[in-house]
């Protein structure tokens, strides 16, 4: 009997996810119009955007501090790998965070399936990650065309996606996570902010590990991390035209795999006490 | 014999009342370092049991703090009880504070399929009754302006208009018929009316026995969370009076 009520909550599940599936469409189409709207440059800011910070950081880390780069291959690019996987995960983290209290005027009003708030800040963030990702298209196809660096593009670069993928997974059920938390703990907004600073200076973004000479236990601190392993898989594949380290590919796997299984458990144990919170 | 629409057992729902609010990780550390977290439990609900009939129209009738939006939100599955159940069978639509699911920086027309998606329905279903909605709403050209500069008599228009073109089968009104200026009123109560005559079912909460009378056929009235008379409209709104006037 009871695998049979356990049955019928499943597929109860996918049944109203069905039915809201428009909902998760329309929140992710108005995020992502919303984003650019009343802005001159409009869609033009997904390019730019990263396009800038990158020049930033290659001025700095390039030029002014430049022995964090010695012996990369093509620097803007290494650069910008890092910092468009790290600005997805930061920008989709915190907005899916914000995402219950924000529809708090709805949730109080009319049922709907709470996981789609964050869900969908996910996604709508994802739908800009991937059109960003055409900078880094145009940036290795100039690299590629004007100057004599040699990029080695081979047929690794279509395997990518799998990076992608993982911390697609790996933002969901971080979000699913936070989203739940700060209902409960407004503060965990500014902890946050703070903890995604230490995010990015803990990944090599603008750094290669063996450059840093660091000791045996900074490294495994660093290893830790599974952005490391998730853009370290995604350099492989479009800069350095090779297969990834397998050992990366597990643990990033088996890491964002565990936070979507407590997320999505946190988020359904608790969701029925948002109401009184919120 | 009529199908049920509604049907509420023995439910309860109960509040952890703390003193203080606590909703951030340093005043949480704090009391439980004082040891301060305390909270009272307040049962705002309390074994509340009834039917309702399809066609049906039941007021809810009670003071404030007697439990009546609690009962609503219960009803309309944003709130679960902490015992017993709601069954509701078809389509429901609460029309409490319309406009809720809006987003200020979205025009009319796009939040009309926002909102719709937000009520569980598709963006081909609301294409169909578009018309009907911008048409309803008398919004005229204002539908491509971006929400936050209504006005809140053509935000309430523009919320009516979508709640109402759906065909629910329960209604939930939470003295909503006092919608825009005397003009709208007429046709939004109209539109209730026509509504009553296709059989829809209704919840209606209000203070006012005269419109419960006029349009409920049944009634229940709520004193600290517990069920204390119902019947037919007219018998519970007597009952309701007469506590008006020995208050």
């Amino acid at each position: 009997m009871n695998t049979a009520s356990k049955k019928n909550k499943i597929t109860g599940f996918f049944k109203n996810f069905w039915k809201y599936r428009f909902l998760l469409y329309e929140i992710v189409r108005k995020n992502v119009k919303l984003q650019y709207r009343n802005s001159v440059l409009g869609i033009f800011w997904t390019f730019l955007q990263p396009l800038m910070t990158t020049l930033v950081l290659v001025v700095v880390f390039g030029g002014i501090f430049g022995k964090s780069n010695e012996g990369i291959v093509c620097y803007p690019i290494y650069l910008l790998c890092g910092r468009l996987l790290y600005e997805f995960y930061t920008q989709s983290t915190k907005r899916a965070m914000r995402s219950i209290r924000l529809s708090a005027s709805v949730i109080k009003k009319v049922y709907v399936p709470k996981y789609i708030y964050p869900v969908s800040n996910v996604l709508s963030n994802f739908v800009t990650f991937v059109i960003s990702l055409l900078v880094l298209v145009a940036m290795v196809l100039y690299y590629m065309l004007f100057t004599d660096v040699e990029l080695v593009i081979t047929p690794y670069i279509l395997l990518a996606i799998v990076p992608i993928i993982i911390l697609l997974v790996l933002c969901t059920g971080v979000g699913l996570i936070l989203s739940t938390l700060s209902v409960f703990f407004k503060d965990i907004e500014y902890l946050y902010d703070v903890f995604c600073m230490l995010i990015f200076y803990a990944t090599p973004i603008f750094y290669t590990v063996d450059a840093l000479g660091a000791n045996k236990w900074v490294q495994m601190a660093l290893m830790a991390n599974p952005l490391y392993s998730i853009v370290s898989m995604f350099r492989s594949c479009v800069l350095f035209g090779e297969m990834w380290n397998w050992n990366h590919f597990a643990y990033a796997c088996v890491f964002s795999l565990v936070m979507l299984g407590i997320g999505s458990l946190a988020f359904y144990k608790k969701q029925d006490k948002f109401i009184l919170h919120i | 014999m009529a199908k049920t629409a509604v049907k509420v057992e023995n439910v309860s729902v109960m509040f952890n009342l703390n003193k203080e609010k606590i909703d951030n990780i340093k005043e949480y550390v704090i009391k439980f370092l004082k040891r301060k977290i305390r909270f009272t439990e307040f049962w705002a609900l309390t074994d509340v049991s009834f039917e309702v009939k399809e066609g049906e129209r039941i007021g809810i009738l009670g003071f404030n703090g007697a439990g009546k939006s609690t009962l609503l939100k219960v009803i309309a599955g944003v709130l679960k009880p902490t015992k017993g159940t709601v069954q509701v069978n078809g389509v429901i639509a609460p029309l409490l504070e319309l406009g809720a699911g809006f987003d200020m920086n979205y025009s009319g027309s796009e939040n009309i399929y926002l909102y719709g998606a937000t009520m569980g329905y598709s963006r081909k279903y609301i294409e169909e009754r578009y018309q009907q909605i911008v048409d309803f709403a008398e919004l005229g050209e204002f539908i491509d302006v971006p929400v936050k500069n209504y006005s809140s008599g053509m935000r309430a228009r523009l919320g009516f208009a979508i709640a109402t073109a759906v065909d629910p089968q329960v209604l939930i009104l939470d003295e909503v018929l006092s919608v825009g200026d005397a003009k709208f009123k007429k046709k939004s109560e109209a539109k209730i009316m026509s509504m009553f005559d296709k059989g829809v079912t209704v919840l209606f909460v209000s203070h006012n026995t005269a419109q419960v009378r006029r349009l409920c056929t049944k009634a229940v009235l709520l004193e600290k969370g517990r069920v204390i008379a119902s019947g037919t409209a007219d018998e519970v709104c007597d009952i309701y009076d007469s506590k008006v006037k020995s208050k």
